[in-house]
């Protein structure tokens, strides 16, 4: 095997372990961070801080009884959870964590691929993401079930064309489509001499967009409506029990999770973090490279879950509003104003 | 290991592919459509072109199609029962099917397609070189497009959209 391939491989490992990490985590995060908004203690008795409840969660979770209701659509019911894992699996292949490294004499870039078309191939993966909710809703042969997955669906679409109208405008100024160079560009001078080169600075309006976007899309409150509690159960998964609702509940760690490295890839400069050289041997820019990601997917990450605790759930109409009548609006006002200021030599 | 590749794909296009008009339930039709696509997807990766891959999953799984999907469950499209057909009807599609069939294999024949194929140039492969062809030469046609679509859409809304009681019964007055 070719000194690539392991490469490949080895890069691959590093991005499924921090991503499979992601949920035991999170669900600590999630389930402590609610404690300390609602002002309760929360999960402790399991571990120190109640650090191993995320293990107990899972055994629970692996032990419960398996129910397939009898009126299911079986194969679409059984296809539904392994689907919801695909998207979250495969977008973080075009995200880079780190620069490129010199390794026994060959240049290796410290991102699992450099196709030249990185975010289009991201956006495409992510975009399927709605196939695994829209046949659970509809295999399940549930009337909640089914209106989980209509609103899931007609939601993703509209948010959809925002999200994918502020990524255009971070890559005008770069003049490519791939991540590595985006992060490059971050990584390099200053805006006013002292702010950090970073996207989210002359593109205000795009980072907020994205962000909202990035709540609609991965379905977390306070555009939870696809699985809101009071009105539809939960939702498109009201029907899954055992190891079949953890993998959805997995998903959409992990996609709120491939959202977030997308995120600071794309204004957060990335890797990168100004005062810090990224010389030396490669394991050490490598690992530096990978924390500072990770850090800063964990900020925004626990954003998500503040957001969850804090705020109310839209009604239906006022989040399709907000999608189509104002962020789509704002994406479009921004991509013209990069595109001014890219024109103009600002960026 | 690529033809290994070509033939799964291949063979999947194809079977997901007699699926969508086969199967009675609309659901799984879109659903094998997602297959299909996402099949040739794959066979243009193979074929050297991972852009229209990427535009084929965003454009049409990723948008189209689920915009399908959506309007099937949302006016709750049952499971279509199996109609007897005219007879006629019937005949008639076997004989265009045979034609179809035969001005396909006429062509292959007559043009020797396989030996005159040359590869795509760059310029419709790369991101690059085809926006900068979309953008300068055919900018006027693609522009044209472009407003024909909004033209499109802007016709398809006022359709759609029920007028409020208001206007309602201005129109009757």
């Amino acid at each position: 095997m070719s000194f690539e391939f392991w490469a490949t491989l080895i890069k691959m490992v590093v991005w499924l372990a921090v991503l499979l990490n992601v949920t035991p985590i999170m669900v600590w995060v999630e389930r402590r961070g609610s404690a300390l908004i609602q002002d309760r203690p929360g999960p402790n008795r399991v571990g120190p801080l109640g650090l191993f409840q995320a293990l107990a969660d899972a055994l629970k979770f692996i032990f419960k009884e398996d129910v397939i209701p009898t009126q299911v659509d079986r194969s679409l019911y059984l296809l539904a959870p392994l689907l919801a894992l695909i998207p979250a699996l495969t977008t973080y292949v075009v995200i880079p964590f780190g620069p490129q490294v010199m390794l026994h004499g060959h240049s290796v870039d410290l991102v699992v691929t450099t196709a030249d078309t990185g975010v289009l191939l991201l956006l495409a993966l992510a975009s399927l993401g709605v196939y695994s909710l829209v046949m659970a809703g509809y295999s399940a042969n549930n009337k909640y079930s089914l209106l989980g997955a209509v609103r899931a669906s007609s939601q993703m679409i509209s948010y959809e064309l925002a999200l994918t109208l502020s990524v255009v405008a971070v890559l005008m100024p770069v003049h490519s489509f791939r991540l590595d160079r985006v992060v490059e560009y971050q990584h390099q001078g200053a805006w006013l001499g002292f702010l950090p080169h970073w996207n989210v600075f002359p593109q205000i309006i795009g980072f907020v967009v994205f962000l909202v976007a990035a709540f609609a899309e991965t379905n977390r409150l306070p555009f939870d409506l696809p699985e809101a509690e009071s009105e539809l159960v939960a939702g498109y998964h009201v029907e899954y029990s055992s190891m079949k609702f953890a993998l959805f509940f997995m998903g959409e760690y992990m996609s709120m999770a491939g959202l977030s490295a997308l995120l600071v890839t794309l204004f957060l400069g990335g890797w990168s973090f100004p005062g810090i050289a990224f010389t030396g041997v490669w394991w050490w820019v490598a690992i530096k490279g990978l924390a500072i990601l990770v850090a800063k997917m964990a900020v925004i990450l626990g954003l998500f879950v503040w957001v969850r605790w804090t705020f109310p759930r839209f009604r239906f109409d006022q989040l399709l509003r907000l999608g189509w009548k104002l962020l789509l609006p704002l994406a479009i006002l921004n991509l013209v104003l990069v595109a001014a200021m890219t024109l103009g030599g600002w960026l | 290991m690529e033809l290994a590749i070509f033939l799964i794909f291949a063979v999947l296009a194809v079977l997901s592919a007699v699926v969508v008009i086969a199967h009675r339930n609309p659901v799984f039709s879109v659903l094998s459509l997602v297959v299909t696509l996402f099949s040739l997807a794959v066979l243009f990766v193979l074929a050297g072109s991972p852009l229209l891959a990427a535009l084929q999953v965003l454009v049409y799984t990723g948008a189209i199609l689920v915009l399908f999907l959506f309007v099937i469950m949302l006016l709750n499209v049952g499971r279509e029962a199996a109609s007897p057909g005219h007879v006629v009807q019937k005949w008639v599609a076997i004989a265009g099917s045979v034609l179809l069939a035969a001005a396909v294999v006429l062509l292959y024949v007559s043009t020797h397609i396989a030996a005159h194929a040359v590869p795509l140039s760059k310029q419709f492969v790369d991101l690059v070189p085809l926006a900068r062809e979309l953008f300068t030469t055919d900018l006027l046609p693609f522009e044209i497009v472009g407003l024909l679509l909004l033209a499109a859409v802007v016709a398809a809304t006022v359709l759609a959209r029920r007028p409020s009681p208001e206007e309602e019964s201005e129109e009757s007055r």
